[in-house]
């Protein structure tokens, strides 16, 4: 599968209090949770954001709460893939159990900035940057998550069983 | 190669004599939590995926905790399908207003989680019960749901950092600060994707609370889990606490681990994490003319009987500053009637600070007690990420009970050995 969009940047330890503030966790709902995303740290992205584009950070994206409705929030607002040097645990595990796609790919971090153009190929792990000309390689993820990822995500792989 | 103590619990729990660092396995659970803002995610998912019953009604736990009593209509609505669901699957621990209290002082505190057992919950800070001796650690709704369906979940093997810890600590000093003192060296992705383990002599000084408190925040190391080697200590707090069998795992002598760092518990001194990471920790003594417009005393970091009693020692025959706010909450209902019994409630009301009953609420931006723009807060609780407490630019400070109570006192940060 193949992404492209332009990109939204952000630095180092992105939490996911700035992600989704938690005073909008009163709801489940996807589209609602999607108009306060990243409100506190970008206030214009929900306005600016188109479907498709991509976010690129730097270390440790999604550090802090185990809030499901970060990941959700990203996803719904029409993030095709997130970008980072490295991600919190909690928020790496989430993004595979709910089908967000990631990549870790310090290179793309330290290289990309804010709207540039750029293309992913998730059977590569090929990120190309049309603005620079320039590709970098992301790890691809291990055979075991990958599984998880093709059956829809985790619900969908037991509820298979 | 010998295994870390983490790495022994989960090869006991995947049905494997070993495993090692990065190894993918998946392991039973013995406990699964979730509380009023990740259940009914959780919930949705395990009723789309038509799922009828959970794996073993005594072992999920649902506490109401983080805008219960409820805030508003749409937290009202959460409670509400958390309570349902309860009732539908005859889920014994489920824990709602009259007798709830903050999830992470609550299971320890009713025995629900022990030595060796694997936990998972969907709230970060699950990780605390890694101070009885479990492999604790937060997750997402999903995961949450998945565990709730199957009594499994998968992980990767953990590496691990090896803290040993020696000495006393010293006046005014607490667990809090050690593992302020101790982010600070190592930074909010400092321990990502690892266990810490907590080990050696200095151990015998740390009481359960101050062990509670540093393994919650491991997580702000970004660590997998924090665990703490089983010793007296840990059986006195679990005898006659914990009814399930509870088994102790100790890691091996030759066990790897990635890094090992000592730390001498008699250095450590009042510490402060300024605004917005938890990595920046200073002295308290160093700060400065820090003016603080609120105080937190509470949480699931430092909302228990102790922190209570620390907090009361100082407020005795004493006044919050003019123009401080200053909120406490225990944690749990037993620890709040615990302080009624012991007179501590009268000494907050006396020093002028407000008692809530328990909730997570100013801690995460919830309620009770946001902050307004350019306001200051000191809080005992685990984040001062940017708006955690209220307007994007408001500052929190994080600390001990300790030096919260003595600066509410004094109207700035201040080294609570300065009273």
């Amino acid at each position: 599968m193949i992404v492209k969009g332009k990109v939204h940047r952000y630095g180092d330890n992105v939490d996911t209090d700035v992600i989704i503030p938690a005073r909008y966790l009163n709801t489940a709902n996807h589209a609602e949770l999607a108009k306060h995303c990243m409100e506190d740290i970008d206030s214009s992205f929900t306005s600016v954001v188109k479907k498709g584009d991509i976010m690129v950070a730097g270390s440790n994206f999604g550090c802090g709460s185990s809030r499901e409705h970060a990941p959700i929030a990203i996803k719904e607002s029409g993030i095709s893939v997130v970008i980072a040097k490295t991600f919190a645990r909690i928020f790496y595990r989430n993004s595979i159990n709910i089908g967000l796609a990631i990549l870790e790919c310090p290179e793309a971090s330290e290289k990309i900035e804010g709207g540039d153009e750029v293309e992913v190929d998730f059977d590569t792990g090929v990120i190309t940057n049309h603005t620079k000309k320039e590709t970098y390689k992301a790890q691809p993820f291990p055979k075991f998550i990958q599984n998880i990822i093709a059956k829809g995500g985790l619900m969908n792989s037991i509820s298979e069983k | 190669m010998g295994m870390t103590m983490t790495q022994k619990i989960l090869a006991a729990h995947a049905g494997l004599d070993k495993v090692e660092a990065g190894q993918l396995i998946m392991a039973d659970l013995d406990m699964v939590l979730g509380n009023d803002i990740t259940s009914p995610v959780a919930i949705n998912e395990f009723r789309k995926y038509g799922f009828k019953e959970v794996f073993d009604r005594e072992k999920v736990s649902l506490v109401m905790d983080h805008f219960v009593p409820n805030k508003d209509i749409k937290a009202a609505q959460q409670t509400k399908q958390c309570r349902c669901f309860a009732s539908e699957c005859s889920i014994k621990n489920y824990f709602d207003v009259g007798d709830m209290g903050i999830e992470h002082a609550l299971l320890p505190e009713k025995g629900l989680v022990g030595p060796g057992d694997v936990v998972i919950g969907a709230d970060s800070h699950t990780c605390t019960y890694g101070a009885l001796g479990a492999f604790s650690t937060g997750v997402g709704s999903t995961d949450m749901a998945a565990g709730m369906a199957t009594g499994k979940a998968w992980f990767k093997v953990p590496a691990a950092i090896r803290f040993n810890l020696t000495g006393k600590l010293g006046k005014c000093c607490s667990g809090k600060d050690v593992i302020l003192y101790i982010i600070s060296q190592i930074g909010v992705d400092g321990a990502l994707y690892k266990s810490m383990e907590f080990g050696g002599e200095g151990l015998a000084s740390l009481s359960m609370d101050d062990r509670l408190c540093m393994a919650n925040m491991a997580i702000e190391a970004g660590a997998k889990n924090g665990i703490f080697e089983v010793d007296g200590i840990t059986e006195a707090y679990c005898n006659g606490r914990v009814k399930h069998e509870i088994k102790v795992y100790k890691a091996d002598e030759d066990a790897q681990y990635e890094q090992v760092i000592n730390i001498d518990l008699s250095s450590i001194e009042p510490t402060v994490a300024c605004p917005h990471l938890p990595e920046n920790g200073r002295k308290a003594s160093e700060l400065g003319d820090v003016r603080i417009d609120q105080c937190v005393i509470g949480s699931c970091t430092n909302g228990r009987l102790s922190d209570m009693e620390t907090a009361a020692e100082i407020f005795k025959g004493r006044h919050v500053a003019k123009g401080v706010r200053c909120i406490i909450i225990p944690a749990t209902q037993s620890i709040y009637l615990e302080c009624v019994k012991r007179g501590y409630t009268e000494i907050f009301i006396n020093a002028g600070c407000v008692v809530s009953t328990p909730t997570c609420g100013p801690c995460l931006g919830g309620y009770m007690g946001i902050l307004a723009e350019d306001e200051v807060a000191i809080a005992t609780t685990n984040r001062n990420f940017v708006g955690r407490m209220g307007h994007i630019t408001s500052k929190i400070y994080l600390s001990s009970p300790a030096t919260a109570a003595a600066s509410a006192v004094k109207g700035y940060i201040c080294d609570p050995r300065e009273l």
